[in-house]
């Protein structure tokens, strides 16, 4: 037998299974270094990706439930292969990916009884580090205008702050991913290790010609994280004196 | 069309179901209206065949660790010049660049088309196609072209890529109907190709360097420009020189217009000295 459920009622019960569920999953940061933009996921897995390019100068990143988003991922390559197909490779943006994905997220969000627990973003490395974009689209459909970095996913919260304290737009790609390692080494409340092997790294980098995304994986990687550790050992007495600050 | 475009939108339901990894036959669902090759082209006779200039003459061959393709730069509509200027060379992806001779106004649409699916099936699977894989996909679509063919609007294109599996250059070559030929060490195609091979068959040898690559192409597209009036030879007025790109492990590489007016100035004065260019030892 049907009964009365306020709309209010319905919307925050669903905003609080999306959230929850999101939260279930490891965290995600996107942020920006001297040469483009950098996106870094903790995932154990080495074929199922979270973090993926969408077209030249676009990648998409994501949390929450795989089936969801590599949905919505492969929607948006269809999108913008379609349209650069049609009209020009210059014809497709990330603002018109980040809108799309807005619509298709609200719409499923207000229209079906569950709503999808993702939530993605949509970077775009332009000719200037001015012109960079980058969206956050949550499960509602809502989107903001990143400025410089965001962290979605698990403990987004701790993961963000962390971020914030040791975010520099000028740092090398090494500086940058030792910010994000650090940061998402914050997940479930305590300082975990972050191995290689559990990290899915990649970056659009504004040089590159052509397709601007790329992973950075194997020795490449390693070599960045022994980079960023060596610059980080002169500074590491201020680190800790922060960290203990945290608890 | 205007649901397929509706940017500010959400996405149709056709983007949101899980189907091929081919963007061509996704485009067939979609918008069928923006895929060449579906048209029906009139009745018009030999006429027709006039419609679209003929792009001419490709060479490719292969050093140790790569492959170098290149091509010239005219493009004729009967014996009338269309185009001095034009880029018959298409970097499909990475590893793999598509040249094409025929039908210039098909082969572009082709070689367009190419380039998106390579990149479409790479995104959507998440690692690329083998190169035997590019160069059957190729075949299909050249297949898909028959009906224009028929009509006089013939495209045969060229594939090299760098194979990652066996660390060196190919060649595929195609026929009207799609039939795929791997060729070895060097090919030829467009109306200056018999010159070309020709020249190409003295010049090349097995253990070439990428740079000496180079310079065997250039000099068989000098040849072919010698006696083909629909190849176009190196243009030093108008600074017009063939264009060549590199394909090795690095990927692929357009060499800057610099580097190739160097080479082709090079092959131009000293065919001052000797007009029909470096010969070959008798035995």
């Amino acid at each position: 037998m049907p009964f009365y459920v306020s709309p209010e009622q319905s919307m925050k019960d669903k905003a609080d299974y999306a959230r929850k569920g999101i939260a279930r999953g490891r965290s995600a940061v996107v942020l920006r270094y001297d040469g483009g933009i950098l996106l870094v996921a903790d995932n154990m897995s080495r074929t199922l990706h979270k973090i993926s390019e969408l077209y030249d100068r676009i990648a998409f990143a994501a949390v929450g439930r795989y089936n969801e988003f590599e949905n919505l991922r492969q929607a948006g390559v269809k999108f913008a292969d379609v349209r650069g197909y049609a009209y020009d490779r210059r014809d497709v943006n990330g603002r018109m990916l980040a809108n799309a994905y807005a619509q298709t997220l609200g719409a499923v969000f207000s229209e079906s009884s569950k709503p999808w627990e993702v939530e993605i973003v949509v970077a775009e490395v332009g000719e200037t580090a001015d012109s960079d974009q980058i969206y956050r689209v949550t499960f509602d459909g809502s989107v903001v205008d990143e400025r410089d970095f965001v962290a979605m996913g698990g403990s987004a919260d701790r993961v963000s702050t962390s971020l914030k304290e040791h975010f520099d737009k000028d740092a090398s790609l090494a500086g940058a991913l030792a910010a994000a390692m650090h940061a998402l080494a914050q997940e479930g409340g305590e300082q975990r290790d972050i191995e290689a092997s559990s990290l899915e790294v990649a970056v659009l980098e504004r040089e590159r010609e052509h397709r601007k995304f790329r992973r950075v994986q194997g020795d490449r990687l390693n070599r960045l994280i022994e980079e960023g550790k060596a610059a980080e050992e002169p500074a590491a007495g201020g680190d800790d004196a922060g960290d203990s600050d945290d608890s | 069309m205007s649901e397929t475009f509706d940017g500010g939108g959400r996405l149709p339901a056709a983007f949101m179901t899980p189907g091929t990894s081919s963007f061509t036959d996704f485009l067939r669902e979609v918008n069928p209206d923006l895929l060449p090759g579906l048209r029906d082209v009139p009745q018009g006779g030999s006429s027709a065949q006039h419609l679209t200039p003929e792009a001419t003459t490709i060479v490719a061959l292969t050093f140790p660790g790569g492959a170098v393709l290149a091509g010239d730069r005219r493009a004729t509509a009967g014996n009338v010049i269309a185009h001095r200027d034009m880029d018959k060379l298409y970097r499909a992806d990475e590893f793999s660049a598509i040249a094409i001779a025929g039908a210039a106004g098909v082969g572009i649409e082709l070689a367009k088309l190419f380039q998106v699916e390579l990149e479409h099936y790479e995104k959507m699977e998440g690692h690329s196609l083998s190169l035997e894989g590019k160069a059957n996909k190729l075949a299909t679509m050249i297949r898909g072209n028959l009906a224009m063919a028929l009509q006089g609007f013939v495209v045969l294109p060229l594939l090299v890529g760098y194979d990652e599996a066996d660390r060196a250059g190919r060649i595929f070559s195609y026929d009207p109907v799609g039939g795929r030929y791997e060729e070895h060490r060097f090919h030829s195609i467009g109306s200056g190709s018999v010159y070309a091979s020709g020249a190409l068959k003295k010049l090349f040898t097995d253990g070439l360097t990428r740079d000496d690559a180079v310079t065997a192409a250039v000099q068989s597209l000098y040849d072919a420009a010698d006696d083909d009036a629909a190849t176009g030879g190196p243009d030093v007025h108008r600074k017009i020189y063939p264009l060549v790109d590199v394909i090795t492990e690095e990927g692929h590489r357009r060499l800057p217009n610099d580097e190739i007016a160097e080479v082709a100035e090079a092959i131009v004065r000293a065919r001052s000295e000797r007009p029909e260019g470096p010969t070959a030892p008798l035995r």
